[in-house]
């Protein structure tokens, strides 16, 4: 009981000191976002009393231990579908709006700048950022053999993470920004993200402390440098210093090219951690696990694995290409950038070699075929990444749209596809259900999919080259031969392929939302399955032993042994 | 340690320490009394019963 009261006292007093931080908040974003703060403690304080357990005799039994703990797993999983729908439909939403600005609305909320960070955001943190910690959840107690590390710290991380993705999103639409790409959301959040984090690290390392099985397999690995990675990352790109302790504006700590430097050390190693090592944790668990076969070459997930992280490091600099940044930085950051494509393709070699003597499961299971197209996609970005580093195709390509069509054929193909092939691995087991609500229906997301991934990067390597080659075009008297607006006009019919190429994306995102909610009420489609062995009725009869060693049949008629024979 | 000092200090000693450090990470999955130990690990993800 005396737990329960310094609990509840505590939510309830960072809900008054929420609410004294609205009434002398310096800003009006910063208000808002304080309501939203004590909101949240105090429905969680309302949570606690009433899920309390007042019964007189202390329960001493702790969760069963020879479960595994699922119930966080459930809640990562529908957040990363609602997430993802709200992303996607964000996404379409503001690659109309380049087509038809007139979508904008005419309102500061609405206009692109600021549903393009809610968009990325959402994608990114909100969608990847649930699937990650669901699937690590899900595989570090699996990979381990042992229930999951401080249950209630674990449902704090979920619910944490939610907070911090309401306060970024509401922030962009309300103005509040640190202008640094994918790094948006003000001091505030990035403490309150740290100290999730933090706790999420606390979760995994002690379930992985507490393992039966001797040996980390691989998968964690991957997982456990994504969050110490992403920790280190966040932390030093995010320093900064309020202008108020109770207002939303910060000053960074670097000025100029070092803060240029820093914020792309972060940004592209946000893509090798955060996009890149989490996902391939996916990949190492449960491409095998629904292969049914183990990884092609344990060996090479280790140099994988080892090589991404002495590599990755080093390759941000390639985003200051012929920038103040120093020559010498640059060009570091493209050599580790092109060297990085080795084990980069080595990951998907063994990836895809998984499946090696099991290809026909591309063609009878449609989760297989989601994880080698998500593969191939690892494979075409990873080759298209270092390509477009090198400084004189970064010359042509940088600031175009050729870098955006990079970024979806990466985030799309890649992070995207292996996501959903993890949510259909997924769902039926967490939800204990024989087997998905349908298969033919991921047949039909996986190829709405593809179609608009394939739209999608072709138009932006057209409009993106286009772009550059009329940007850099003279005129025999020296001077520009198009005007920046004269470009933007001829990019329009590749916006609307764009936006055609994201719309069939999110239809076959709503086909999973639809077959997920169906599995989870429990429901069977009814279907014919998508691969059958042969079966021929008419075939299916003995050989009459009369008709052997004969010319004709009984009754005169030529019986089929000797129709074969004839033959 | 100066910054012309660190930054000449990363692009030699730095660098082949990084890299040895690289190589022996690496080198441990090589050696040959871990071949059984690689298998095992491969095959370890099998061995759960609850959700197959």
């Amino acid at each position: 009981m005396d737990d329960l009261l310094v609990r509840t006292g505590g939510w309830l007093a960072l809900a008054v000191l929420a609410v004294f931080a609205v009434a002398v908040s310096a800003d009006f974003g910063f208000s808002v976002h304080m309501a939203i703060v004590a909101a949240a403690a105090f429905l969680v304080m309302m949570l606690t009393l009433r899920n309390a357990d007042y019964n007189p005799v202390q329960a001493v039994t702790g969760p069963d231990q020879s479960r595994y703990d699922d119930e966080p797993i459930r809640w990562g999983v529908i957040a990363t579908i609602f997430w993802g729908v709200a992303g996607l439909a964000a996404g379409l939403y503001i690659a109309l709006q380049l087509a038809f600005p007139v979508l904008n609305l005419g309102l500061e909320y609405t206009s692109f700048g600021r549903l393009r960070p809610l968009h990325t955001s959402a994608v990114i943190f909100a969608f990847g950022g649930n699937a990650l910690i669901a699937t690590s959840f899900y595989v570090v107690q699996r990979t381990c053999r042992a229930r999951l590390a401080f249950p209630n710290l674990a449902r704090f991380v979920f619910w944490g993470y939610q907070l911090f993705i309401v306060l970024a999103a509401t922030g962009y639409l309300l103005g509040i920004t640190e202008s640094r790409e994918y790094a948006e959301p003000e001091w505030y959040v990035d403490i309150w993200l740290t100290i999730v984090w933090v706790a999420y690290l606390a979760v995994f390392v002690g379930t992985i402390v507490k393992r039966r099985e001797p040996h980390i397999y691989v998968a964690n690995w991957f997982y456990l440098s994504f969050i110490i990675t992403i920790a280190m990352l966040h932390v030093v790109n995010n320093l900064s210093i309020p202008v108020s302790l109770v207002g939303s504006k910060s000053y960074s700590l670097f000025a100029g090219v070092q803060d240029a430097l820093t914020q792309w050390w972060y940004g592209h190693n946000a893509v090798g951690f955060f996009l890149t090592a989490g996902f391939l944790a996916m990949m190492y668990y449960f491409v095998p696990k629904q292969a049914e076969r183990p990884i092609y070459s344990y060996r090479l997930s280790i140099i994988h694995f080892w090589s991404l992280i002495f590599l990755y490091i080093w390759a941000g600099p390639h985003h200051l290409h012929y920038t103040a940044l120093p020559d010498w930085a640059q060009t570091l950051g493209m050599v580790f950038s092109v060297i990085l494509w080795m084990p980069s393709w080595g990951g998907m070699i063994n990836g895809l070699m998984t499946l090696n003597g099991a290809w026909d499961k591309v063609r009878t299971d449609p989760i297989i075929r989601m994880m080698v197209m998500a593969l191939a996609f690892y494979g075409m970005a990873t080759f298209e990444g270092p390509m477009l580093s090198i400084k004189a195709v970064n010359s042509l390509s940088h600031y175009t749209d050729w870098t955006v069509g990079h970024v979806h054929a990466g985030a799309l193909g890649w992070n995207g596809m292996i996501t959903f092939a993890c949510v259909y691995y997924l769902a039926p087991r967490l939800w204990g259900r024989t087997r998905l609500y349908s298969l033919r229906m991921i047949n039909w997301h996986f190829w709405l999919a593809t179609l608009g991934i394939v739209l999608y990067a072709a138009s932006m390597w057209v409009a993106g080259i286009m772009q550059g080659l009329m940007w850099r075009e003279y005129g025999a008297d020296g001077y520009l031969v198009y005007s920046f607006a004269e470009v933007v006009q001829a990019m329009i019919p590749l916006y609307l392929i764009r936006a055609a190429g994201g719309l069939f994306y999110l239809t076959g995102f709503l086909i999973m939302v639809w077959n997920i909610v169906q599995t989870v009420r429990g429901r069977l489609r009814d279907e014919k399955p998508l691969t059958d062995a042969a079966f021929d009725p008419a075939k299916d009869r003995p050989l009459p032993a009369l008709a052997l060693g004969r010319t004709n049949g009984p009754l005169g008629a030529p019986s089929p042994a000797t129709i074969v024979a004839a033959e | 340690m100066s910054y012309d000092a660190f930054r000449h200090f990363a692009d030699s000693w730095g660098l082949v320490f990084m890299g040895f450090v690289y190589l022996v990470l690496v080198g441990w999955a090589f050696l040959p009394r871990n071949r059984n130990r690689n298998r095992d690990a491969a095959n370890m993800i099998f061995k759960d019963a609850d959700h197959g």
